[in-house]
C-alpha cells in the first residue's frame, strides 16, 4: 500500500516533468550519419516554412545501436544516413516503419526508395575516378576494371578499403563480376598504389595536385565542395589539378549511392518527421542539395544545378539495386581483408 | 578486553565496506558487463577469418604502438621528472610546472596540427622545397607523419605527463635519507637513481605507464587518422563494416584481457614491496649540473614542452585568432560551458567514488575486494564508442522497464530518464575515468601508515572518521590530482560523447571532431585552443599541489598536516 502511494506520487512528479517536456512546440527529432554543415541549411529552411523545430543527435558510429536500445522509448523520428548499409542496417534491425505518401512516391523514383516505404533515399552521389589534368590524358582510363593494369603502377591513391564508400563499390563489382574476380581486381588496385591508403576523398585530391599520385577514387561531390571553397582557397587549386572521370559510361554506367533517410519505428513525431521527409523530397530542398552539396538529386524534374551543369554534364548511371548492393557489402569488407589492401 | 568488545562492530563496518565497494563497483562495471555480454551472442564468427588474414596485422601493429609509446612516455617522462625533482639546472622551476601543459593537448587534435605542419602542402616541406629548388615529392625524402612513427611520436607527446606527474610525485616523497644513505655507501647518483630511487618510485610510475597504454589501446582518432591498423581499428571495421556487434565485443574484450594481464604482471613484480613516508624531509640537496649537462636538461625539458604544447598551441591560436570574431559565438560559449559543467561534474563524482573504492579496499585488503576494485577501472581500457554502446544497453534497459511498469501500472510513460540526458555522458565519463582517479588516490593512501589508522581506531575513531580526520587530509594531493586528470580527460572524451549527448548538445570535443572530420583545422582551431586553454587551469593548480613555489610541496603538505590527529 505504501508503496503503491510512493509510485503514485513519483507518477504524478514524473507526469508533470513530461508534460513540461511535451509543451515544447511541433518538433522532430533527427539521428544523423550526415555532417552537420551538409543538412543545416536545408533543415533551417524547413523550420522557417513549418515551424517545426528539428533537433538533431549528429554521430558516425553507433546511432542504430543507440536507437535499437531505446526501443519504443526512442525521441529518434528520422535517421538520415549517407551511405547504403546503414540503411540497410536499420531494414535489417527492424528499426524502420514504412511510411505511404503520394508526394515520396511522386519526387522518389521506385529504385531510389525501399518498395514497402521503409527508406527513401533523398540524394545520389557517383564514385568517380579522379585523374590529374596534367600525368593522365582525357580517356586514358574510362572503367575501373582498368585500374589493375600496369601502368597505373605506384599512381593511385584512395582511402581505406573499410570506408562504406569504398565498400559500396566493392560491393557492386562483386555484384557485376563475382567474387573471384573481384578478388583479383583488388589485389590488382592495391599492388598499383602509391601509398597505404588513408586520408578522406578529398585527401586523395590533393595529394595529386602534390605529384603524389595522378589516379584517386572519390565521390562526385567533393570536387563542388573543393573548387568552390572560400575558406580555404588552396582546395581550389586541388579541384584543378584534375579531371572528373565518370567510369564505364560505355557499359553498365557509374557507380551510384545514396544517402537517405528511414522513418523510426516508434517515432514520437511521426507526422512532422513525414512532412520533413516530403520537405527534403521536393523541388527546394531537392534543389539546395544540388546546388549546396553538388549531390545529385533524387527527383527526376529537379532543376539541374548550374555548377553540376558546368564541371559533370550528363553520364550514364549504374541502375545496379541498392538492396544488392548492400547484400555484398560483407563479402567486401571480407575481400579487402583477405587482399590486405589497408595494409 | 576492548578488543573483545570491538570485535563484533568491526566485522560489521567491514561487512558495510564490502558492500558499498561492490555496490560502486558493480556499478560502474555495467557497461563492461554489457560488452561481455554482448560478445556471448557474435553474429556470427569472426576468429578464423580474422586468423586467417588481418588479426596478426592487427596484434602487431597494436603491440609496436604500445611498445613505442611505453619506452618513449617512460623516457621522457621519468627523465624529466628526476631533473626537475632531483637536479639544479637554469629554468628547473619553470620545467617543474611546463611540462604538464601538453597533457591539456588532445592526441586527435596534435595528430591534426603536427599533419597539417609537416605534410607535402605543410610550411615545413614547402620551405625546403624553396631552400633547395625541388620541385615535387619525387626529388626528395621526407618522413611520413602519417605513419606508426607519426603515431608513437604524437601520443607519447601528450601522454607522457601521467608518467612525469606521478614519477615526480613519488620522487618528491621519497625521503632524502634514504638517498643520502645510499651516496653514502658509495653509490654514484646514476646508482643511487637506478637502485634505490627509482624502484622507490616503480609503483607510481607503473600506475601512470598503465594509464598510457590504457589510452594508447583504445586511442582510435589518431591512428585512424594516421592509417595505422591496430586492434581498435579492427573492433570498428567489425562492427561497422561487418554489422557484427557482438564480434566487436569479443576483440575489445580480449584487448581487456591484455590490460589485465599487464595490470597483473606488475603487480607480482612488486608483490612483496611495502612503502611508507616514515619521516619525509624535504629535498633541498639537488644534484648541480654544470656545463653541457645543464645544456642538456634544459635541452631534454625543451623539446618536450615545444613538441608537445608550445608548437601545437601556436598553430591554433593562428587560426582561431585570423578569424575569432566569426568563431567567438554565444552558441560556442554555451558548448564551452556544456564542457566545463560535464567534465566538473564527473571528475567531483569519479573523486567521490574513486576515495570510497581505494579506502574501502585498504581496510579490506581481502582478494574479492581487490577484484571488485580492479573491475571497476576496466572502462577505462575500452574503446570509446564501444564503452558508448556499454552505457547505453543498462540505462537504456533501465529506462524501459520503469516506462513499462509504469504503463501497465498506471497507464502513463514517462519515456527515457537517463539515457539520451547528461546523466548518460557523466556515467559515461565516471566509468571511462574512475581508473584515473582510483589510481591516483590508491597510490596516494598506500603511503600512509597503517599505523596511523589504528592509532586513530584505537582512540576510538571508526573507520569513517578515521578516513575524514586521517585520511582525507592525508591523501589531499592524490584526491587534487585524481580529479583535475579526470576533468582534462573528460574535456577532451569525444566517440562517447558523440554517441551519447542529447538532441542538439555539443562540447568543445565535439564541436572540434565535427571541423577537423571534414579536415577544416581552421574551423575547428578555437574549439581546440579553448579544450587546451581549459585543461591549463587544472594543470597549473596540479603543479601546485605537486611542490611548485611550496618548497618541496607534497612532503610538507604531509608533515603540516599530520599532526592534526
Amino acid at each position: 500500500m505504501f508503496f503503491r502511494v510512493l509510485l503514485q506520487k513519483c507518477v504524478v512528479i514524473t507526469g508533470l516533468l513530461g508534460t513540461i517536456g511535451a509543451s515544447a512546440a511541433e518538433q522532430v527529432n533527427i539521428y544523423s550519419y550526415r555532417q552537420p554543415f551538409l543538412i543545416e541549411p536545408i533543415l533551417a529552411e524547413f523550420s522557417n516554412k513549418t515551424g517545426i523545430e528539428t533537433r538533431v543527435v549528429y554521430a558516425s558510429k553507433g546511432l542504430n545501436e543507440r536507437l535499437q536500445r531505446e526501443g519504443r522509448n526512442s525521441p529518434a523520428d528520422l535517421v538520415l544516413t549517407s551511405n547504403t548499409s546503414s540503411l540497410m542496417d536499420l531494414l535489417n534491425k527492424q528499426l524502420t516503419q514504412p511510411v505511404k505518401s503520394d508526394v515520396l512516391q511522386q519526387n522518389i523514383p521506385a529504385q531510389f526508395r525501399d518498395a514497402a516505404g521503409n527508406w527513401f533515399g533523398l540524394t545520389t552521389r557517383a564514385r568517380l575516378i579522379y585523374a590529374s589534368r596534367d600525368r593522365v590524358k582525357p580517356g586514358e582510363i574510362t572503367r575501373y576494371e582498368e585500374l589493375v593494369e600496369p601502368r597505373w603502377k605506384g599512381r593511385i591513391c584512395t582511402r581505406s578499403g573499410k570506408h562504406p564508400y569504398t565498400l559500396s563499390l566493392i560491393a557492386s563489382m562483386i555484384a557485376h563480376h563475382g567474387e573471384a574476380e573481384t578478388k583479383a581486381w583488388l589485389k590488382g588496385v592495391k599492388a598499383n598504389l602509391a601509398r597505404k591508403p588513408q586520408g578522406n576523398d578529398r585527401t586523395q585530391v590533393k595529394a595529386i595536385s602534390e605529384g603524389v599520385c595522378d589516379l584517386s577514387l572519390g565521390n562526385s561531390y567533393y570536387f563542388g565542395k573543393m573548387i568552390t571553397n572560400r575558406e580555404q582557397p588552396e582546395q581550389v587549386a586541388w579541384a584543378k589539378s584534375v579531371n572528373l572521370v565518370f567510369p564505364n559510361q560505355a557499359d553498365r554506367g557509374t557507380h551510384m549511392f545514396i544517402s537517405g533517410a528511414a522513418l523510426t519505428k516508434h517515432a514520437p513525431n511521426r507526422d512532422n518527421a513525414i512532412k520533413l521527409l516530403e520537405f527534403l523530397s521536393g523541388a527546394e530542398a531537392q534543389y539546395a542539395y544540388a546546388e549546396k552539396n553538388f549531390e545529385f538529386p533524387v527527383r527526376p524534374q529537379t532543376p539541374r544545378s548550374e555548377l553540376i551543369n558546368r564541371y559533370m554534364g550528363e553520364f550514364k548511371e549504374d541502375n545496379l539495386s541498392l538492396t544488392e548492393i548492400g547484400a555484398h557489402v560483407p563479402a567486401a569488407s571480407r575481400l579487402v581483408d583477405e587482399v590486405g589492401f589497408d595494409f | 578486553m576492548t578488543v573483545t568488545a570491538l570485535a563484533p562492530r568491526a566485522n560489521l563496518s567491514g561487512l558495510r565496506w564490502f558492500f558499498l565497494v561492490a555496490g560502486i563497483a558493480i556499478l560502474v562495471a555495467l557497461p563492461v558487463l554489457s560488452i561481455f555480454w554482448l560478445a556471448l551472442f557474435p553474429e556470427e564468427n569472426i576468429w578464423p577469418h580474422l586468423l586467417d588474414t588481418v588479426l596478426w596485422h592487427y596484434v602487431s601493429t597494436t603491440l609496436l604502438l604500445a611498445f613505442g609509446v611505453a619506452v618513449l612516455t617512460l623516457v621522457a617522462g621519468v627523465g624529466s621528472a628526476w631533473l626537475v625533482s632531483m637536479c639544479r639546472f637554469p629554468a628547473r622551476r619553470f620545467f617543474e610546472w611546463a611540462l604538464l601543459l601538453p597533457f591539456a593537448v588532445p592526441a586527435y587534435v596534435i595528430a591534426y596540427v603536427y599533419t597539417d605542419l609537416l605534410e607535402y602542402a605543410g610550411p615545413v616541406q614547402k620551405a625546403l622545397r624553396g631552400w633547395f629548388g625541388w620541385q615535387s615529392a619525387r626529388e626528395y625524402w621526407f618522413p611520413e607523419i602519417r605513419s606508426l612513427g607519426g603515431a608513437v611520436a604524437m601520443l607519447s607527446l601528450v601522454f607522457y605527463p601521467y608518467v612525469y606527474m606521478l614519477a615526480r610525485a613519488a620522487f618528491l616523497e621519497q625521503c632524502g635519507s634514504i638517498r643520502a644513505a645510499s651516496r653514502s655507501l658509495g653509490c654514484s647518483p646514476w646508482q643511487s637513481f637506478l637502485r634505490v630511487s627509482l624502484p622507490m618510485a616503480r609503483p607510481a610510475i607503473a600506475v601512470g605507464l598503465s594509464l598510457v597504454l590504457m589510452e594508447t589501446l583504445n586511442d582510435f582518432g589518431t591512428v585512424d587518422f594516421f592509417a595505422v591498423r591496430t586492434l581498435s581499428v579492427g573492433i570498428y571495421d567489425t562492427w561497422l563494416s561487418r554489422g557484427n556487434l557482438g564480434g566487436a565485443a569479443q576483440i575489445a574484450c580480449s584487448t581487456l584481457l591484455f590490460v589485465v594481464l599487464l595490470i597483473a604482471l606488475e603487480r607480482i613484480g612488486r608483490a612483496r614491496q611495502r612503502h611508507f613516508v616514515q619521516s619525509p624531509t624535504a629535498n633541498r640537496d639537488r644534484y648541480r649540473l654544470a656545463g653541457w649537462r645543464s645544456l642538456a636538461a634544459v635541452f631534454f625539458c625543451g623539446i618536450l614542452l615545444l613538441g608537445g604544447f608550445v608548437i601545437p598551441l601556436v598553430v591554433l591560436a593562428g587560426y582561431a585568432l585570423g578569424n575569432l570574431s566569426g568563431y567567438w559565438t554565444d552558441a560556442f560559449v554555451e558548448i564551452a560551458r556544456n564542457s566545463l559543467l560535464l567534465s566538473a561534474a564527473a571528475a567531483l563524482l569519479s573523486v567521490l567514488l574513486g576515495l570510497l573504492l581505494a579506502y574501502g579496499k585498504r581496510l579490506q585488503p581481502r582478494r574479492p575486494v581487490r577484484l571488485l576494485v580492479g573491475f571497476s577501472k576496466l572502462g577505462y581500457a575500452l574503446p570509446g564508442a564501444v564503452m558508448a554502446i556499454g552505457v547505453l544497453i543498462p540505462l537504456a534497459g533501465f529506462d524501459n522497464a520503469v516506462d513499462a511498469l509504469l504503463r501497465e501500472q498506471f497507464g502513463i510513460s514517462v519515456g527515457l530518464l537517463l539515457s539520451g540526458s547528461v546523466f548518460a555522458i557523466i556515467f559515461a565519463y565516471t566509468v571511462r575515468f574512475l581508473a584515473v582517479s582510483t589510481g591516483a588516490i590508491e597510490t596516494s593512501l598506500e603511503k600512509v601508515t597503517p599505523s596511523m589508522d589504528r592509532a586513530a581506531r584505537a582512540l576510538g575513531r571508526n573507520s569513517w572518521q578515521t578516513l575524514w580526520a586521517v585520511h582525507l587530509p592525508l591523501v589531499r594531493a592524490g584526491l587534487l590530482t585524481g580529479g583535475l586528470v579526470v576533468f582534462v580527460d573528460c574535456m577532451k572524451e569525444l566517440p562517447a560523447t558523440l554517441l551519447l549527448r542529447p538532441f542538439g548538445f555539443d562540447t568543445l570535443a565535439t564541436y572540434v571532431y565535427q571541423f577537423a572530420a571534414d579536415e577544416m583545422l581552421e574551423r575547428s582551431a578555437l574549439g581546440a585552443l579553448l579544450i587546451v586553454l581549459v585543461g591549463l587551469i587544472p594543470v597549473v593548480l596540479l603543479s601546485r599541489a605537486i611542490g611548485w613555489r611550496r618548497g618541496d610541496g607534497v612532503a610538507e603538505l604531509i608533515e603540516s598536516e599530520a599532526p592534526a590527529i
